[in-house]
């Protein structure tokens, strides 16, 4: 597992996996291929999920890359590349 | 087909506790959801009623009103879905303030983090609406919806508003209420700092000593449907609701009208509406907020419009029990109203002593007592008033059971 400036692509999925949590989706059976269109998650919820990975990890998120995004890995790529 | 509008549910969410009946039967004996001052809703947990998604995307005002909603539908016998389609059927929640805890967290993340980490959340939260949208969206209710904002009017106005949309024909029926949430720092200190709220932290309506409302929050929802409807699909009727009355002093921003000529106009307005005559009231629930003035011009009116019936017709106040709920009261108050029609119980006016010069109506002090009987099924009206001038005064009877 390659490692990015303080943390590891599993450190960032589970960061991912528990602000899905509190958005309020059940944490049995997310991980790195679920599609964000399977959840009951919305564009409210990716503009909340984009500002956590900011502050957690000094990054920029923009509406583009959102567009973008249709995984939880899609968003522990988005944030190792950044990082990286 | 009658356009009449009965109520075939209610709910509330208030300081003594989640449920219409808890509220009445603990107003009946005399109980108060007061501590240190202030009426908050200890028992509420949103989380108990509520999905966490559900819990997060709401302010504490949406969350009452939501669970003050879903009691009142139940009881109607919609909890599975509508008896009627979804775009029959409308919804009104007015609230005083909105979402003043989300505005207040909010800011604080402004000033502390910057705009770029706002939530995306706060604007849905905040808005004064957003209990109706809420509500709706939960049941699946596509008729006319929105809230109604006249400060402590609100929920009374929420419930004439659905009343109206009923009898016109509009929709079959309409869910109504009202819900506020500001047990806050900044509302808490606003309205302290107009000398609105009491600082001996006591609600004594009507009592010499009274010195302003004590804040509270909570939520009440009626289910509105027009009496041909409820008929056809054989549902279990509460009451009726009969009159509606509302009208402007145009007289101060905050102060009402000494003379209570506005008030006695939404009053005198609720029974041209209902059909009655003053004689015919066995109870006003009165707005009775415990500030100085409230309290003598709400006297001064009711002596407007009742006569020499004025001092002997009943009139008591909730807000010596459960404080004052601004947007929500008047909501909160036709569920308590409603539910003492039905026990035939006159609630009482806690915490009243000290009677005060000139306010020598019959304020039901300390102790509920038996509603008189006039041979007609009971008939009340409430009084709900709001800082710009709004009153509001709705009529309701009992359904003979």
């Amino acid at each position: 597992m390659p490692e990015t400036k303080g943390a590891t692509k599993e450190q960032i999925e589970e960061r991912v996996i528990e602000a899905l949590v509190e958005f309020g989706e059940e944490r049995d059976g997310l991980k790195g291929s679920t599609k964000f269109a399977d959840l009951d998650v919305d564009s409210l919820d990716l503009v909340e999920l984009a500002q956590i990975i900011e502050d957690e990890y000094g990054i920029e998120v923009q509406d583009t890359d959102l567009d973008k995004i249709e995984t939880i890995d899609d968003v522990t790529a988005l944030v190792s590349q950044r990082l990286a | 087909m009658s356009r009449d509008v009965v109520i075939t549910g209610v709910g509330a969410v208030t300081p003594l506790g989640v449920g219409a009946r808890t509220l009445i039967e603990r107003w009946s004996a005399g109980e108060s959801g007061i501590s240190d001052g202030v009426a908050r809703c200890s028992d509420f947990d949103p989380t108990d009623f509520l999905s966490r998604r559900e819990a997060r995307r709401a302010d504490r005002f949406t969350q009452m009103a939501l669970v003050a909603a879903d009691e009142a539908l139940a009881q109607a016998g919609w909890s599975e879905a509508p008896p009627y389609d979804g775009d029959d059927v409308g919804c009104v929640i007015g609230t005083g303030i909105g979402g003043i805890s989300t505005i207040e967290d909010q800011h604080t993340v402004m000033l502390e983090r910057g705009p770029g980490a706002m939530s995306p959340l706060c604007v849905p939260q905040m808005m004064p609406n957003a209990a109706a949208g809420a509500v709706a969206m939960r049941h699946g209710l596509r008729g006319e919806c929105y809230g109604t904002v006249s400060a402590c009017a609100a929920g009374a106005q929420a419930v004439g508003a659905g009343m109206r949309m009923v009898e016109r024909g509009d929709v079959a029926a309409c869910i109504v209420g009202g819900a506020e949430a500001g047990v806050t720092p900044l509302s808490m200190a606003a309205f302290a700092g107009m000398g609105a709220t009491s600082e001996e932290g006591i609600s004594r309506p009507f009592d010499r000593r009274r010195d302003g409302f004590v804040i509270g929050e909570g939520a009440g929802v009626i289910v509105l449907e027009s009496a041909g409807r409820a008929a056809e699909r054989e549902a279990p009727i509460l009451g009726r609701l009969t009159g509606y009355g509302a009208t402007a002093d145009a007289f101060h921003l905050t102060a009402p009208d000494p003379e209570g000529a506005g008030a006695a106009r939404a009053m005198a307005a609720a029974m041209r509406d209902a059909g009655i005559e003053p004689g015919a009231v066995d109870y006003v629930n009165a707005h009775g907020t415990s500030t100085p003035l409230n309290d003598r011009s709400e006297t001064e009116a009711i002596k407007r419009v009742f006569g020499d019936r004025a001092t002997s017709v009943p009139v008591s106040s909730l807000k010596s029990s459960i404080g004052h709920l601004l947007g929500a009261a008047g909501a909160v108050e036709v569920v308590a109203t409603l539910g003492a029609l039905g026990d035939g119980v006159v609630p009482p006016t806690l915490n009243l002593e000290q009677p005060d010069e000139g306010l020598d109506l019959d304020y039901v002090p300390g102790e509920s007592r038996p509603m008189e009987r006039n041979g007609h099924p009971p008939i009340a009206i409430s009084n709900s008033f709001g800082f710009g001038g709004h009153n509001v005064v709705l009529c309701m009877e009992a359904e003979e059971s």
